[in-house]
């Protein structure tokens, strides 16, 4: 049997070439193998800090993605009406030159009529650099459909929130609790960190309507009803309160708990701290009896007693009001369960467990620290319960507060950034204060000038509203407006809607970078087909006249681009994982990363951002050219060197100066990154032992963030279990601070801005009649394909295919429904016609289905009969933009009242079997298909066999 | 007819693949693909890639059961349903009906580790051995017309250009949660074998008799929450008390 000839030891490829992946948001370092100038074979980097050598399914299949039919390959000038596909070829000098006529002549008349929006880019730090020098205030990327609630909220209450701001301390949890689908961002150190706890015996609880992903591993499942984990968390709150399972001293030292809040009700300053002559928050001093600034040396606050300040105003630590709120019987496992769906005894059961973990299994670590107050400690003390939660919690309207509430709950226990809880990744924590204000309002733009600051960032209160005098929004999304006042992350969900209603004013160019706005990143798609769709009666004009549009692959939204830029796939381009943007660090150390191209496009297609900065040259934008109109970058990666953001701060923090020596702060060093890619095209510093804990308030943690220039000068962080900046929203709400809310926001404002963090009900649950929608319907991506869209992908749509309605078990007994027979799914606002599937491993009352696997017939270059074409379906077209009609005359847009985070997951449904179908409804006109030649077999590496 | 080996080999090379903690991430089934395909043999083809019939070769596979466990002892929750992720290639089996159905002798099993393999050059593609599997786990290669199926790797477990650490295969490096291990279970020292003792590591179908060598591990036990629900702090009478505890815990800081 020795005769069968094998060659073992044959070399992979020819050279190995380590990058970072792009096929979601996780950025793991990559080795692509190439042989014979083709990519042979893409593994996880053994070294890298974020994978550390795994790699996941869409990872793995990056050469169908790379090789994909659906890749554009030259720009494309409109031909036939939108939506039809119909293009003409034209060159780049041609496309440039178009775009810079429709972009000069907005930024000279109007500059505002430019609405720039990014998808899944990861480059917003050159983006948004790009759109304030353009000067429109009209800028943001797609965290408003994403999880802005989760990042506003977490940067309002500790400084920092889950995935890029921080992560559990995998090595040493001890319970790890998981709310809603978190599948999605940061899914290889999920996966490892969850199968690591596993391993050593650690609890892992899933709190989730849906037992799929990694709630299929969870030891314990909690299948709570959509939109109720706020009630959830508030309970296990009122449980570890009662029980006494709260960290005193760590509330005191790291908390607002001591800081006295004003009780003057019907006055200005009601439910605001109280503060001395600097502007300090004060508290009340239990052993002088007197009331001294937070912070002064020696001070034992109290956290409990009204007392009266010098000039009469009654005040009472904020811990005294978070008290009496959630010991409040309402708040009781009995009083909440029927809500949420899960019995009493599960989850004091669960507040049980998080307490006994926290407290009678606290773990101490030998290392010597000080704190920001000059305090010496010997050890870190950990209490090792870990959270984490994503766009499950986010996507509701009560997202903000439900995330607020989770984040006071960890920080209760006394496990925020301690060994073996949720531990900050550099450049967080970093206070509210030391974000930017938004900018926008009429006074920072004009003609042919830059916005005078950066787009996004923080109202600290309704006087940083983007709103004129009448109180009308001045973007065109309406964020940073009294309708999403915090809307850190802008709306792209409202943008098309808004600017074809021209509410609050039309635009003439729409510029979008990867993002599906005319299919599965829009609520009620069909609707946003027609307003792109729609002409001026009077001129035959589009609604919205100009829609530039770049995209490496043909989707849905290029047929409805007017012009369009291809780019490049992620092997082919220059890219930085940027500490200026969407970091990669971990608990320990500091990282970012670059992509370069690993191969050579083989069509005529430019990467996106060298794209954008050769417009910023052409436009003679400040910062993109010099006085005399010359352009400052050759192209992306010259700008990845040589731009500073401040003096020797530029996109990447490693091997700057000139001896490539100076980490973090440093000159540009011409040779950056071939040492990048010398190292695995990834940068890592660690973070010295006596800063690795409690950063929020570590001395040296601080120093060492100023010295990486993260910060000028120490940013400690107080978390904000209490938020003063809510209240003063309520406060001009209730038309007693100035500037006074406009009287038809009042309402919304005073019930959702508490400023301790609550629970209400998802808006669309309020709006319509619960018998007539008695369900909740959900969606997921899968585990294969989340942030990918991954259809266009050879290998990866023959896992997903097609995306059946999964319904529970009782639903389909009540309904005499079983798997493979076709139903209407029907919701306030439209109904779709699908195939389901029963199953049991969902919440009693919700449905769900995989996200974004339906697709418009012809795009993405598939076969127009192709399975995602025909019996591929979305949720989007049961989901409104706007909240059902409530009476008061205005529309409400379904999302967070506080962030304009797009609610999503508040989908009410009712179902009802239907006749057995072939394809699902609605049904769309097929696209062109383009004109690429589809391969009818593959066999990929065939000449390499032996 | 194709005989196995005369003597029990001295190796059993295989996977051990652990059920409590594989998420159905499908990492594992599109590496194998990607090596595979520029591997050993002929290439992993697809077909209708981009069209309505798509369909094409996988050595590995991810199959999801749900199951409803009746007891709160073992396996989960009572009464709670479970999503079981169950990846399938090759079990390598001792007893490998797939070896002696083979009319050519294309299909083999290696004496020296036990690996089981098709000599795609013998292959005549009568499918035999895949009907013979009671795993399902041979696919037809519809391009190629022979039988593919899990080669461990044997293109990188043996390759000395590759660094030693990653001599295992595409599957087990990849995996992010760490749920496929590789090894040696016909040494009773290996990690695998102590592995598959320590957690009761389990054959597939052990009523076909065809000793699978590679095994899977069962989800660990795991207690119900609801067990740990007492009344929390009975003793509480509202706020004044829970008041002084606060003031008494601030006293001993």
């Amino acid at each position: 049997m020795s005769d069968h000839r094998l060659d073992l030891s044959r070399p992979v490829s020819d050279e190995v070439r380590k990058t970072t992946c792009y096929m979601c948001a996780c950025r793991c370092g990559i080795d692509v193998h190439l042989k014979d100038g083709k990519v042979r074979y893409i593994e996880g980097n053994r070294d890298h800090p974020v994978n550390k050598g795994v790699l996941c399914a869409k990872g793995s299949s990056g050469i169908m993605q790379h090789y994909a039919p659906a890749r554009l390959d030259s720009p494309l000038l409109r031909t036939g009406p939108r939506g039809s596909g119909e293009f003409r070829k034209i060159s780049w000098e041609e496309a440039l030159r178009l775009a810079t006529e429709w972009l000069g002549e907005v930024r000279d008349r109007d500059p505002k009529k430019l609405a720039f929006f990014t998808g899944r880019d990861q480059s917003q730090s050159l983006t948004s650099f790009w759109a304030q020098q353009f000067g429109t205030p009209n800028y943001a990327a797609h965290g408003g459909f994403c999880s802005v609630n989760m990042a506003a909220a977490g940067i309002m209450t500790i400084g920092g929130a889950f995935w890029e701001f921080g992560a559990p301390d995998w090595e040493r949890t001890k319970l790890f609790v998981m709310f809603g689908v978190a599948e999605d961002h940061d899914s290889n150190p999920l996966k490892m960190g969850i199968s690591k706890l596993k391993k050593r015996g650690a609890r892992f609880v899933s709190v989730n309507p849906v037992r799929t992903g990694y709630s299929a591993v969870a030891d314990n499942w909690i299948g709570v009803r959509p939109g109720t984990d706020g009630l959830l968390i508030l309970a296990l709150v009122h449980e570890l309160l009662k029980a006494r399972r709260i960290d005193i001293d760590y509330l005191v030292r790291y908390s607002n708990a001591p800081w006295l809040v004003i009780d003057a009700p019907e006055t200005a300053d009601h439910g605001l701290f109280a503060r001395d002559a600097e502007g300090k928050p004060l508290v009340f001093e239990t052993v002088t009896e007197r009331v001294v600034p937070a912070g002064t040396k020696g001070a034992r606050p109290s956290l409990s007693g009204r007392t009266t300040l010098s000039d009469g105003r009654a005040v009472a630590p904020s811990f005294q009001l978070l008290a009496e709120e959630y010991l409040d019987p309402r708040h009781a496992p009995e009083a909440v369960a029927d809500r949420v769906g899960v019995d009493a005894a599960t989850i004091r059961g669960l507040a049980e467990e998080i307490g006994r973990v926290a407290f009678d299994e606290a773990i101490e670590i030998e290392q010597p620290w000080t704190d920001v107050y000059g305090q010496r400690h010997q050890t870190f003390v950990g209490r090792p319960v870990s959270f984490h939660a994503m766009r499950g919690i986010s996507a509701h309207s009560n997202g903000f507060q439900t995330a607020r509430a989770l984040h006071l709950l960890q920080v209760l226990i006394g496990a925020i950034d301690c060994p073996g809880g949720f531990r900050f990744e550099p450049p967080y924590p970093k206070p509210l204060h030391a974000h930017p204000r938004p900018h926008g309002k009429s006074e920072h733009f004009g003609s042919n000038q830059p916005l005078a600051g950066p787009h996004l960032g923080f109202p600290l209160g309704p006087e940083d509203l983007l709103v004129d005098a009448e109180g009308k929004p001045t973007r065109i999304d309406k964020a940073f407006s009294w309708e999403a006042p915090i809307s850190a992350h802008g709306l792209m969900h409202m943008v098309i809607a808004n600017a074809h209603a021209g509410d609050p004013y039309p635009i003439d160019v729409l510029f979008l970078y990867m993002a599906n706005m005319a299919w599965n990143s829009s609520m009620n798609t069909a609707g946003v087909i027609r307003m792109l769709e729609d002409r001026d009666e009077a001129t035959g004009e589009y609604r919205i006249p100009k829609i530039i549009y770049s995209d490496a692959y043909s989707s849905e939204m290029v047929a409805y681009a007017d012009l369009v830029l291809p780019d490049t796939t992620y092997l082919e381009r220059h890219d930085c994982i940027s500490l200026l943007d969407r970091p990669i660090s971990e608990p320990d150390s500091v990282n970012d990363a670059i992509r370069w191209p690993v191969v050579e496009p083989d069509r005529d297609v430019r990467a996106f951002q060298s794209v954008l900065i050769d417009l910023g040259a052409r436009l003679r934008l400040p910062g993109f050219s010099d006085s005399r109109g010359q352009p400052l970058y050759a192209d992306y990666a010259d700008y990845i060197v040589r731009h500073e953001r401040r003096p020797g701060i530029g996109p990447l923090a490693g091997f700057r100066g000139l001896g490539a020596d100076r980490t973090g702060r440093g000159a540009a060093n011409p040779d950056q990154l071939n040492r990048y890619i010398e190292n695995g095209s990834f940068f890592s510093a660690h973070i010295p032992p006596e800063a690795q804990f409690f950063k929020h308030a570590n001395a040296a943690y601080q120093d060492f963030a100023v010295r990486m220039g993260f910060f000028d000068q120490p940013q400690p962080v107080t978390f904000q279990l209490y938020s003063e900046e809510l209240q003063k929203f309520r406060l001009s709400a209730q038309g007693l601070r100035e500037p006074a809310a406009p009287e038809a926001y009042r309402e919304r404002i005073v019930s959702a801005f508490s400023p301790l963090p609550s629970w209400y009900e998802p808006f669309e649950e309020a709006g319509v009649d619960k018998s007539a929608f008695p369900y909740h319907a959900i969606t997921q991506r899968p585990m294969a394909m989340y942030h990918s869209w991954g259809s266009m992908n050879a290998w990866l749509r023959q896992i997903h295919t097609r995306n059946p309605l999964y319904v529970p078990g009782a639903i389909c007994d009540a309904h005499g429904l079983k798997d493979g027979d076709w139903v209407w799914l029907t919701s306030h606002h439209g109904r779709i016609k699908v195939e389901i599937a029963r199953s049991e491993t969902v919440n009693r009352d919700t449905m769900w289905t995989w996200n974004a696997i339906g697709k418009r017939s012809g795009a993405w270059a598939l076969d127009p009969a192709s399975p995602e074409a025909t019996r591929g379906f979305l949720m989007n077209h049961l989901i409104h933009e706007l909240l059902p009609p409530k009476g008061d005359g205005m529309r409400w847009s379904n999302s967070d009242p506080i962030t304009g985070q797009a609610a999503w997951y508040d989908l009410r449904v009712n179902i009802e079997k239907a006749e057995p179908d072939v394809a699902s409804q609605p049904h769309f006109e097929p696209q062109k298909r383009g004109t690429r030649e589809v391969a009818d077999e593959l066999r990929y590496g065939q000449e390499w066999s032996r | 007819m194709t005989s196995l080996p005369s003597q029990p080999t001295p190796k059993k090379l295989g996977l051990v693949i652990d059920l409590d903690v594989c998420v159905g991430c499908h990492a594992c089934v599109v590496s194998c693909k990607e090596w595979n395909t520029g591997g050993y043999g002929a290439a992993l083809s697809d077909q209708d890639p981009y069209g309505p019939d798509v369909s094409g070769t996988f050595l590995n596979r991810i199959h999801s059961f749900e199951v409803t466990p009746e007891g709160g002892e073992v396996v989960g929750e009572a009464g709670a349903a479970r999503l079981i992720h169950f990846p399938k290639s090759c079990l390598h089996c001792e007893d490998a009906p797939c070896v002696t159905v083979c009319p050519t002798g294309a299909s083999y099993k290696r004496t020296d580790d036990g690996i089981v393999l098709v000599d795609e050059d013998m292959c005549i593609g009568c499918g035999l051995c895949a009907w013979a599997c009671p795993y399902g786990a041979r696919e037809m290669d519809l391009a190629a017309g022979v039988m593919k199926k899990c080669t461990l790797c044997i293109d990188r477990i043996y390759n000395e250009t590759i660094p030693e650490v990653d001599r295992v295969p595409s599957c087990v490096r990849t995996c992010p949660t760490n749920a496929r291990h590789f090894g040696d279970l016909a040494d009773p020292g290996s990690a695998v074998s102590i592995m598959v003792a320590e957690r009761g590591g389990m054959d597939l179908m052990p009523e076909q008799g065809t000793k699978p060598v590679n095994k899977y591990l069962p989800p660990r036990p795991r207690k119900p929450l609801a067990a740990k629900a007492v009344p929390a702090a009975e003793d509480t009478r509202g706020a004044t008390g829970f008041f002084a505890w606060v003031d008494d815990m601030l006293d001993r800081i």
